[in-house]
Formats: structure tokens, sequence, C-alpha cells
């Protein structure tokens, strides 16, 4: 009886046995690029909006504090996105004619609001507060990026839960003085760098919160 | 096991001579949970010990091997796509301009009220972003107890929460109910509002000239003063009108009663903290009447022990005809039928000495006289200190008797006050049904305009109402569903809610309460101000401008100085009306109650004396019936009966016996006004002189979840038998249902899980009662986990079972909270129940005569928690402060943890349940946003309201403090009448968990299994009196 397989098989089996093993961990490598690249995450891709507000314009070069547009981002677990009012506030004396803001106008003409397309948008089962992070001297570049710098805004971190417990389990690697949390990236080059993040987490009784309720209730 | 009776599940059904035999007259048995499991059939046993009876049906049939193969490639195929799928884009939509106040993220709460039960009760809702999501109680009105009142006091805290029933927590769910009606209707064709009034003025044109002779209003008991204002304007306008009132749970017997007794339709209202010894007849005070919550406060109050308290406990003594939450927390329980309550009562008044007596009643059939005496002796004993309360199902003899025993006490003035009925006209409701029936009927009638209500359903029986409505040419039905009644009229208007109503109400002390909306109509619905407005000639008039124009006028004729804006606003704020309280009115006994009461008496003695009776009771679910589409009271398991979805007759176990009926087999009951099938439930403890229904079911037009849900017994009800009625044949009819009952879901396996005791055993020992020694050994152990540091906030929960009267407000209250789904009827006799919090029912003794007890079970959350170490995903863990946390997006559901907990009190998401919130735009509207919403396939279970923890955590952290104590309430306790849950930091030594953690009577459930609980149980103490020693062969005969 001839043999079936051909003394190359064993070759071909030792090769396809040890194939194997890189095989899936070139998946696994592959799958966790795919699921930290911006494809997924959406880190530094810009969505297009109705109107394309500039953050840069506004916060750099008007010098508007967050807190004008975000009203609730002390006291809420959301920053708040400003109504339609708050751009006509300004818009209704200048760049009242500009055609790019005619949605706007359109908006408050027929108290139809704007839909924006979410940016920052964290899963339905994660509970975060903005108004805790404020208060305990997390600025707001601190997640967020130098939104002042971006004329179109997108997302600077990939929101993941590894991201997020990096600061949750060292915060105080991550807060700054309370009064440089709304602070621009210009202000904050001027600021001096004097005081020790230890002494603020001190001050700030920052914690190390890494309870699953902390976000997922 | 066919041969034995069955239902689907596969639960053999026990017989009770079993049952009987098994337990014994020793009276050392051990405490039993269902009559099943007290004859301790084994193949009930091996069935209720299965987590999930019905997985026992699914594996039958196993699946082929490659059908197998098949689904699991199907289930990994669709796995591995979930993961890929990217984050969905999503919109965010800001306001044009933003409303005041509202600030995304954070709730308002607005201050309104809620008419039932013949008075107001003062909410306070809470709204995010304009959603309605979840009803506290305002403690600022008369009628609410607050929550932690103490710890509140002491740290001044601005948001302060007050007690709630069941029937208040599930309006919510009413409110975004998608069967409600949309739309005007006039004979079955959609119409509109316009039209409607267009029609209405010629009718009203042509009663005009008659003086409005055909015109009649037929209303539920009307309380609010804007609406009686009204009506009398329209009375005044068409003088020939006439008002009627009516609800088929009404307070006839007691109006009749006071009648009796004072010449006069007042209304008792008692304080039950100054009350050492309380007799009721029949009245099941703590979770029915105006001042239920209060009353239900001050009686649990009284039942605490330990520490101060130890010798003010008071003593409960209750003769029913039934099975009641009052009934089963009394000291001594007399189950007897109707007729012995009006025996007993007399024998009582006949012992203080009611003349003309004489001896009609020398011996009360089923009553022994020791049980007399005692009660007589402890009674005289406690003079000024007692109260003799009358139910609203015993005839107006009993109620009379109550007001004599009362004055004869000396409890008038003191634990018992009488003020003036706050209803507008306190008259016969079944006369003035009648008085209009008859109008009809003689064709006296053109017009009928109902305010609310469903006459064609519940209306008396021999009235034939629904039939009787087609005989007039002009019928308007204010309806909030197109129901039974609605399909009978012309014309039917939609209903605005409550939460979407402007309006006011009074509390039983005349405190009036405005009502406020919480969002506009959904639906365009119109109030009964609009309605009786549009009568007026005004259709365009808004309830908020009636209503304040209503009180303006008030304010005008008190011609107080400050501004009526600021009174407003206030009254707004508050929820009460300052200065609209009535002072308690004085009035003297009739000179000739003697007489008038012999004179009743004898009516009665002439009644038919049938040997079993049948008693109507209101549902502690559906009420009348006005709750059958709400499914959160349809889900609840009744008391005792633990019947979800369904009616049933609770027979005693002697009557079982004797017609050799199992729970699930289906009786005919024929009583002279007709004749009903429905399934049998075995209730131990219910008087066998009685069966008992529930009214309010067999709906036919109440929603989608209402339908045809059990069987309607109106068609039974007459208004001379309103609540009992001889039966005349209960005939056994071979079928058999499965009910959907909780009961059997979780077993004792001989466990001591409950602890008990009496008074003078914890006065003989306080700091160490004897009953607190049971046979395991409940202190710490070692443990081969690891043992943890607890620092900082340690929560944890206290349940004082004494104090737990059953009223099931917390399970509905944690539904609402925690976006609990309903699983409906299939799933619940499956075991599938989702309610994270359940009460227990425990029995002690002969299953005729048995004490009863209530434990409240929820997630014990375990420091040494089984459930952690068997989840193979980490979803469920423990946090530093002594959280057992459940991370729904993590759980795979193996279902082990559900498994390994020693408390059942794991919930699976076996279907996607909370599917219809896709689906169903308004229903979205309704969950909790601080909560997630589970899909299928995920564990959950009670996480302490951990959202509420964690909102008190970073309020108190941005102002660089600590949480004070009562800061947190969770839903459960905030919604418990009874404060019977108390929570909070277990680290915090004065903290009122701690101080009743360290209490002589606390012990951890299953403390032997090491699990060491953060929820802890206070042991029940009864006091019964030492000269009536509990058994059941001595307190009857």
């Amino acid at each position: 009886m001839p043999q079936i397989f051909h003394p190359s098989m064993n070759t071909i089996s030792r090769l396809t046995i040890f194939g194997a093993v890189f095989m899936i961990s070139a998946l696994g490598w592959l799958l966790l690029t795919v699921v930290r690249s911006p494809y997924v995450t959406n880190v530094g891709v810009v969505r297009e909006q109705p109107v394309p507000f500039s953050h840069k314009h506004h916060a750099s070069e008007a010098g508007i504090d967050c807190r004008y547009c975000h009203t609730s981002v002390e006291f809420s677990s959301f920053a708040g996105i400003p109504p339609t009012q708050t751009c006509m506030n300004c818009h209704s004396q200048i760049w009242s004619q500009s055609p790019m803001l005619e949605p706007v106008r359109a908006s408050f003409r027929d108290g139809k609001p704007l839909a924006w397309n979410r940016v920052h948008d964290l899963p339905d089962y994660v509970y975060f507060d903005h108004s805790i992070h404020v208060a305990k001297g997390v600025a707001c570049m601190t997640c967020h990026g130098e939104v002042d710098q971006m004329p179109l805004i997108y997302r600077a971190a990939s929101l993941h839960m590894e991201w997020c417990l990096g600061c949750h389990r060292h915060p105080d690697e991550h807060i700054g003085p309370r009064d440089a949390v709304f602070a621009t990236s210009a202000q904050l080059a001027q600021m001096s760098a004097g005081e020790s993040r230890d002494r603020l987490a001190a001050d700030y009784h920052v914690q190390s919160k890494t309870n699953c309720s902390t976000c997922h209730r | 096991m066919g041969a034995c009776g069955q239902n689907h599940l596969g639960y053999p059904q026990l017989d009770i001579v079993e049952a009987e035999q098994s337990c014994g007259p020793s009276g050392n048995s051990p405490m039993w949970r269902s009559l099943d499991e007290l004859a301790g059939d084994p193949r009930v046993m091996a069935l209720a010990r299965r987590e999930f009876p019905s997985l026992l049906d699914r594996l039958v049939d196993a699946p082929s091997r490659r059908e197998f193969l098949r689904l699991m490639g199907a289930s990994l195929a669709l796995a591995g796509l979930e993961g890929c799928i990217r984050q969905p884009e999503e919109k965010i939509v800001p306001y044009v301009r933003a409303p005041e106040q509202i600030i995304p993220g954070k709730p308002l709460y607005y201050a309104t009220a809620m008419t039932h039960g013949g008075a107001s009760l003062g909410l306070l809702v809470e709204s995010q972003m304009g959603r309605p999501v979840k009803v506290e109680g305002n403690p600022l009105h008369p009628a609410v107890p607050e929550v932690m009142s103490k710890a509140n006091d002491a740290t001044k805290s601005s948001l302060r929460f007050g007690a709630t029933d069941a029937f208040a927590q599930a309006i919510v769910l009413s409110l975004y109910d998608p069967d409600r009606s949309q739309t005007v209707i006039h004979a079955g064709q959609i119409d509109t509002w316009e039209s409607f009034y267009t029609q209405l003025r010629e009718r009203l044109e042509k009663d005009t000239t008659t003086g409005g002779a055909g015109l009649r209003v037929l209303s539920e008991a009307v309380i609010s003063p804007t609406l009686v204002d009204q009506i009398e304007a329209l009375l005044k306008r068409f003088p020939g009108a006439k008002w009627h009132q009516y609800e088929p749970i009404n307070e006839d017997a007691a109006i009749a009663g006071a009648r009796l007794a004072f010449g006069a339709s007042i209304v008792p209202s008692y304080d039950l903290a100054q009350a050492d010894v309380i007799l009721s007849l029949d009245a099941d005070f703590l979770v029915d009447g105006p001042q239920r919550l209060v009353d239900g406060r001050a009686f649990a109050e009284r039942r605490k022990v330990g520490g101060a308290n130890a010798g003010s406990m008071n003593r409960l003594y209750m003769v029913e005809t039934g099975r009641t939450q009052t009934g089963a927390v009394a000291d001594h329980r007399l189950a007897v039928g109707p007729r012995e309550v009006i025996q007993f009562t007399w024998a009582i008044a006949a012992a203080f000495g009611l003349q003309s007596a004489k001896s009609r009643f020398s011996e009360v059939i089923g009553v022994s006289q020791s049980w007399i005496d005692v009660v007589v002796g402890d009674l005289r004993k406690s003079r000024g200190r007692s109260v003799v309360l009358a139910g609203r199902m015993q005839p107006p003899v009993v109620h009379a008797l109550a007001h004599w025993l009362n004055q004869a006490l000396g409890n008038i003035g003191t634990t018992v006050t009488y003020r003036d009925p706050i209803v507008a006209r306190a008259e016969l409701n079944s006369e003035s049904m009648r008085e209009l029936t008859e109008g009809v009927r003689a064709g006296e009638v053109s017009t009928l305009i109902m305010l609310g209500g469903n006459p064609a359903y519940n209306a008396p029986a021999e009235l034939k109402f629904g039939e009787v409505l087609a005989g007039v040419p002009f019928t308007v039905h204010l309806s909030e569903y197109v129901d039974e009644t609605s399909a009978q009229c012309g014309w039917h208007i939609p209903a605005a809610h409550l939460l979407e109503s402007w309006s006011d109400t009074r509390a039983a002390d005349s405190t009036a309460s405005i009502v406020q909306p919480l969002i506009a109509p959904l639906y365009g619905g119109k109030t009964s101000h609009e309605l009786v407005a549009a009568l007026l000639g005004d259709p365009d008039a808004k309830s908020h401008d009636l209503v304040r124009g209503y009180w303006e006028r008030w304010h005008q004729r008190r011609g107080a100085s400050d501004s009526f804006d600021a009174i407003w606003r206030t009254a707004l704020h508050d929820g009460v009306v300052a200065g609209t309280q009535m002072p308690p009115v004085i009035r003297t006994l009739r000179p000739d109650i003697a007489n008038a009461l012999e004179h009743e008496l004898d009516a009665i003695n002439e009644l038919p004396n049938a040997e079993l009776q049948i008693a109507f009771r209101p549902d502690p679910s559906v009420w009348d019936g006005r709750f059958a589409n709400n499914g959160w009271l349809q889900e609840l398991p009744r008391p005792f009966s633990k019947l979800t979805w369904n009616n049933a007759v609770l027979v005693s176990p002697a009557t079982a016996a004797e017609h050799s009926l199992k729970s699930g087999d289906v009786v005919e009951i024929v009583i002279s006004s007709g004749s009903v099938k429905l399934p049998v439930v075995v209730v131990p403890g219910h008087p066998r002189q009685t069966v008992t229904v529930h009214i309010g079911y067999g709906r036919t037009a109440a929603g989608r979840i209402g339908n045809s849900v059990g069987v309607n017994i109106y068609p039974l009800r007459t208004s001379d038998a309103p609540w009992f009625a001889g039966i005349d044949r209960l005939k056994k009819t071979g079928t058999r249902v499965n009910l959907a009952t909780t009961q059997h879901h979780h077993l004792l396996e001989g466990r001591n899980l409950i602890r008990t005791g009496t008074l003078a055993e914890f006065v003989a020992a306080p700091q160490h009662p004897k009953f607190m020694d049971v046979d395991e050994d409940t202190n710490p152990q070692e443990s081969l986990y690891p043992q943890r540091e607890w620092a900082g906030y340690q929560w944890g929960m206290v349940v004082n079972q004494s104090a737990c009267f059953g009223c099931n407000a917390c399970v509905v209250a944690c539904q609402a909270e925690n976006n609990v789904p309903i699983v409906g009827a299939d799933q619940v006799s499956r075991g599938r129940e989702m309610h994270w919090l359940r009460i227990d029912n425990y029995y002690d003794g002969s299953p005729d005569d048995p004490e009863t007890y209530h434990q409240p079970m929820l997630c014990m959350h375990c420091e040494m928690a089984p459930c952690e170490v068997v989840c193979p995903v980490a979803a469920t863990t423990h946090s530093d402060e002594g959280l057992n946390e459940m991370t729904y997006n993590r759980c795979v559901g193996t279902r082990y943890c559900s498994n390994n907990c020693p408390y059942k009190v794991r919930r699976f998401n076996f279907f996607d349940y909370n599917a219809e919130l896709r689906e169903n735009a308004t229903m979205q509207l309704r969950p909790n946003p601080d909560v997630t919403v589970r899909s299928r396939g995920v564990m959950e279970k009670c996480t302490y309201c951990v959202q509420r923890i964690n909102e008190a955590r970073i309020t108190t952290e941005k102002q660089d403090r600590t949480i004070h104590d009562g800061e947190i309430v969770t839903a459960c306790q905030a919604a418990c009448p009874a404060e019977a849950l108390t929570f909070g930091n277990l680290n915090e030594a004065t903290s009122a968990v701690a101080q009743l953690a360290k209490s002589s009577l606390n012990y951890s459930v299953l403390g032997e299994l090491n699990t060491r609980p953060r929820t802890t149980h206070l042991a029940v103490v009864r006091n019964p009196n030492p000269a009536l020693r509990h058994t059941s062969d001595e307190s009857t005969t």
C-alpha cells in the first residue's frame, strides 16, 4: 500500500502549526490596530457640520471663554451645546448677512434647532460627568485636545475605556490648577508651571476611581 | 406526574389535607412560604429548587447535532459582526431659545397632587428635560410622611422626599401609555373639539328653554374646589340640571354610619401615634384610606423597638373578613365572616355598656368569649389612648358602633377627631347612581355629561347602566381611554393625564393642593375643568386660568393684603395652599343612637345568612379597574396570593379541603345576582366563612395591557350587596389554569430566614433577646477570600421587618427608578419576573390561622459575595464602597452568578423586554436617563440606586464636603411609608443605618454562609397579649 502523505507533508504540517500561532497573533494585532485606528475611534476625523463653526476663531482669536457656550459644564454631567440664541447674540450684529450663517438665522427664524453631528460621543452605558472633572482640575484640553487651535472640531482622544482608565488610575498626572481649566493653549504657555501636581491632587481631594459603578450603572 | 394534576410548568398541586397533616399541632414546625412547601411534596420541592423551572421543558427535546452547530455558527458569526460595527453617528440638537431653569442632565422637581382613595396625595415629580420620569412624595403635604426627617433636620437638607404608594409610583407609566385616547370620537369616527362644541352648543340651547331639565352631569367623587365651583355655576345656569357622583369603591357605608351615629356626614381621622391599643374592624387602614401613608407611618413608628422605644409598642387587634396587609401585621387576628364582625362589634359595645344591647349576642358565633374579654380588657386599660376603626366594607352599623366605642373609650379628641367631608357632596354613591339610571329610564335625560369614571363597566349590576346609556340622545364621556363607557357614548373626549393637567384637590383635613402639569398634553387631552367650561359657553378656556382664577377669587374673599402672585407661586412650589386647612368639628352622638342601632341590626338580621359569603374587595394593584392598563401594577405580585396578571377566588384552606380544591382549579360561584367562573388560590389564614374576589379585572376596552386580564366581577355586584353576598353554590368545574404567581419561585429550604419574637421576650433581655439565638452560627468566620479594608463610605441598608406591612410601594418605586421591564404573565409563570426587590411572605403555624411575616428581599451586597467569584468576565465586582456592582455592558449572560446567589435576587433578561422602547416614540420618553436600559442576555439586580449615590458623591465633592446622612435615599426607601428601609454609610457611627445595624434585633439573612451581607434585617417583634395565647383552637370555636 502506498503511503498516503508525501514526506514533504512533515515540513508543511510543522510550518502550519507554527504558522498558525503566528497567524493568530497577527490577526489579533490587526484587530487591535483596527480598533484603535481612527477608522473606528474617529480621532482626528472632522465631521461635516451644518455650519462650519471654528473653535479656533471663537476661542482663540475672539477670546471667548468655553463657558460662554458650554454653560452647564460646571454644574451638570453634560457640558451643554449652545442654543441658536447664543449664536445670535453676536451674529445679529456682526456677520449678520454672511451666507455661511444662513442655517443659524433660519433656525432662529423658524424655531427649528440646528442638528450638529456629535463628535465626542460615549456609548450609552457610560455615564460621564463633566462637572466633577472640571471641579477636580481636569482642563478641557486634557481630553478635548487643543480645541482653540482647531478650525473644525475633531476628536483628540480615542475615548476608549483604556484611555479613561489611564487617567483614573493615576489622576494626579493629569490635573492642573482649577483656574487654568478653561485656559487656551496661549494662556497656558504663559502660566508658570510652579504648582506641583501632588499638592493639587491633595488640595482637590483627587482620588483614583476605578470602580465599575463610577461610570457604568 | 400527570395524575396528580399539574400546570404546564410541572408544579404538581398540593392536596390541602396533606399540608395540614404535615404541619401538626405542635407549633414547633419551621416557617413556610407556600402551602406546597409546607406539605413538602418532593415533586414540588424538586421542581421549585430549579432556579428557572421552565428550562426543563426546553431541554426535553435536545436539538440535533446538526441544528446545534448551525445555531452556534450563526450566533458566533453574529457575535463577531456585532463587535466590528462602528459606533453609530449621532446628532446633538440644542434648543433654539433655551428655557429658563432647565440644565441638561439635571432633574427638576415639581410639586403636584394625585387624588386617590377619597383625598389627595402630595407628589414631587422628577422632570428630566421636560419628561416626568419618577414620582416621590411631597413631605410638605399633610397626607405624606417625610423620609429621613431627623437626618434632614440635622443637615438642613433642601431636597426632602416623602413616602408614596404603589399607585402614585405607577402614574408615570400611565402617562406614556400609547393606548391612551388620542382624539375626540363621535359615533365611532374621529372628530374635533370644535365640532363637538358646535353640537354641544346646539344641544344646550335646546336645554336652556327647559332650564336644563334634561341635563345630567355624572362625575366621580369631586374634591377639586375649582371643579365644584364650576359645576355649581353650571347648576345655577341650568336650574333643572342634576349632578350625580359615582365611584364603585366608595365611602357609602362610612357616610351612612356617621349619619347614624351623629346625624351628620362627618369623617373620622386618627392619630395612631397616640394609640396604644388599636381595634380594627375589617379596616385595612395601612393601605386604604385618605390618610393611609401618615397612618401607616404613625403605626410603624410604634412597632419599631430597640433603644429608647422598648416599652412604647402598640397592640393591634384585627377582626377581618379576608386577608389584608393590616391583618398580616396584627398582634392578634380574628379571621371571620361579615356577620361575625357585626356580632363581635356589638359584643364589645355591650361590654362597654351600650344600653338596649340586650343579650342579643350573648354568644358570638365563631368567636371565643376569651377573645372578646381580652380585647375589652385591653381597651378598658387604654381609655383615651385607643382607637376603634371600621373598614369601608363594613355596614353602617359597624361604623356607628365604632364611633360609639371611641366616644365610650374617651378617644374622641385624643386619638380620633372628626372633620367635615372634603368631597363636594357627601352623598351615597349607589343612590345617586340609581337616581340617575331611573331618570334615564323615565326618559327625563336628554344630555348626559360624564366627567371621567367608567360606569358602563363598574356601575351596580342591577342598573344595567351600559344598556341604559343608549337611551340618552346626547352623551359625552371624558376619559383617558376609549373604554367600555366611551364605546356606548355619542361623544368621547380624550382626558388629559394627571401629569398633564392643571387642577386642584384637597387632603383629608381640607388642605388644598394645586395640581400642576409636568408636560403639555401628549395627545391633546382636555381636563374636566375645560369640559365644564365648554358647557358654560367657553370652549377655549384653559385649565390654568380656571384654577388660578378660582384661587384668586378665594384670595380676594379672604381680604388678605399680600399679593396673590406670591401666594400662587408659593402654593405651586410647596404643593399646598397655606391657610386652607379646616379645624376638626366637634359633635356628640345622637341621643337615640341605641335605638337607631337596634333598628339597623334588625334589618341586618333579616338578611339571608349564607354559610359561605363572597367578598368583593378593591384590588391592591388595579383598584377599581382604572389602573388595568398599567403593566407595572399588573405585574406586581398581589399580597398573599403573589398572583400577577389575573384575579382569582382566594379561599381558605378549610374551604379548599371541603371542595377538594387546589390553587389553579377553576370554580363556578353562583350567587343571586349571577355566576362567575374563576381560578382558585388557596390562601393560608383566609377566613373560612368567606371567599375573596378582587374587582377591576375582565376589562374589554382597557388597552393592550389590561384587556381580558382576569374576570369581571362587577356583573355580580349590586347596590344592595356591594361588598358581601351569600354564595348559593360553589362548584369545581374540573378545568385548571396556570396562574402566574411568584410564590414558588424562591424557597426556604428549611432555613431560618426570618426571626421573630415578642415584645415581652425583647424587654426581658433587650441587649440579647433569646429569640435571636438560632442554631446557625452567624458570627463572621474565617474566610478563604482575601480580607479587605473597609474605609471611607461603606453603604449598607437595614430592613425593619417589624415596620414593613407589605404595601408594595417599594417594588414599583424600584421598577420606575431602575427601568425594570415588565415581562408578561407567561414569563412570570416561568419564573422570569424582573423585580429587583420582592416582598416574601413567611407563615408560621397552621394554615388556617398562621402568623404572617413580610420580608423585603433585595440584593444583599455581600462583602463576601458568592456571585462575584464565579463570573468569568468580571462583570460583577465589588466596589471599594462596599457595593456589589453589576456592569451590564460586560455581562455575557452565563447566569453563573444567579446560580451562586443564595438570596436569589439576580434577574436575567431572557428576552429583549425593552424592545418596545425602540419602536414607540412615546414609550421612549419614560425611562430614567440615569440608568442603563438593559438588553437581552444580561443579568441585572439591585444596585442600591448607585446613580443616586454617584450624584450625591459628585455634588458633595464639588462642595468639598462629605455626604450627609439622609442625603442619599434609595428609590425603595423614599417610597416606603413605614420607613422600614434605611440606607446610609455604615462607617459613620451616627448615621441612622449604623445605629440600626448595631441593634440587638439585627441579623444577617443566611449569615451562616459567611456572605456578610450589607443589607441586614431586624427581627420581627410582635406584641401579643399574654392573656391570649396564639393557638388556632383558642381563637376560633
